[in-house]
């Protein structure tokens, strides 16, 4: 069993076209190098320059923003799902 | 390139902008996409839009709420193709906002015009490049009336 990471449909040309990865780890950071780690591609789209989450990427532990959890520390499960998801604004 | 779109759909779309007017509608379009970037939209979700500070110019979709619309598309073997929105007394046409805030490369972008209150034009916009090089180009909606609709929320 591994934890199961969704990938949103503009990330998937750098996950090998696929809709979600299979990553390992005990924390949310963890997976998330993981994924990286397979597909390193991703990593300039997910991450900026200073290694924090680009301000527009959310990544969701279920249907919890880490934000308001313990961000990269949050504890992850083989259980648990992470979605990526950018975000969808805008306006005249 | 083109987004096909049954009509009932896309009267979905046009009509959640005459609802919410004077505010900006938003939603998802859920659907299938292929390496030319040609979409086929299956269903529409309509979204609340969070930009209450100023929601007669500004939308904004909760990620929560994409991701449960990300969730259930991949649970049905589809995926999140576009979003659209409503420009309320403004052109169909993407803004300067709508470019800077958009980051869903290879998605299409739907916006409609509704003045005083109806609908007048949908165009749709895809967004291509990275997010130094993102930019949009006009893409075509073909109102396709054979496509068979999997579920209307």
């Amino acid at each position: 069993m591994a934890i199961k990471v969704l990938i949103p449909t503009p990330l998937r040309p750098y996950a090998g076209k696929q809709s979600s990865v299979e990553v390992t780890g005990k924390t949310v950071g963890e997976a998330l190098n993981s994924l990286v780690a397979q597909h390193p591609e991703l990593r300039k789209h997910l991450f900026a320059e200073d290694g924090k989450l680009r301000s527009f990427v959310n990544v969701y532990l279920n249907d919890e923003d880490i934000r308001y959890l313990e961000r990269d520390s949050t504890p992850a499960t083989e259980t648990d799902t992470i979605s990526i998801v950018p975000s969808v604004a805008g306006g005249v | 390139m083109a987004l096909r779109i049954h009509k009932t759909l896309l009267g979905q779309v046009r009509n959640h902008g005459e609802q919410t007017y004077p505010h900006e509608c938003c939603g998802v379009l859920v659907g299938e996409i292929d390496d030319t970037a040609n979409k086929t939209v299956q269903s529409v979700v309509a979204c609340g839009n969070t930009r209450t500070d100023s929601p007669q110019n500004r939308y904004h979709i909760s990620p929560a709420e994409l991701v449960r619309i990300q969730r259930e598309a991949a649970l049905a073997g589809l995926d999140i193709v576009g979003f659209y929105h409503s420009h309320p007394d403004w052109p169909a046409k993407w803004s300067s906002t709508d470019l800077e805030e958009a980051h869903w490369t290879g998605c299409s972008y739907v916006i409609t015009s509704v003045e005083n209150g109806k609908a007048v034009l949908t165009n749709s916009f895809l967004l291509l490049g990275e997010e130094q090089t993102k930019h949009f180009e006009d893409e075509a909606i073909e109102v396709d009336e054979t496509i068979q609709e999997q579920q209307s929320r």
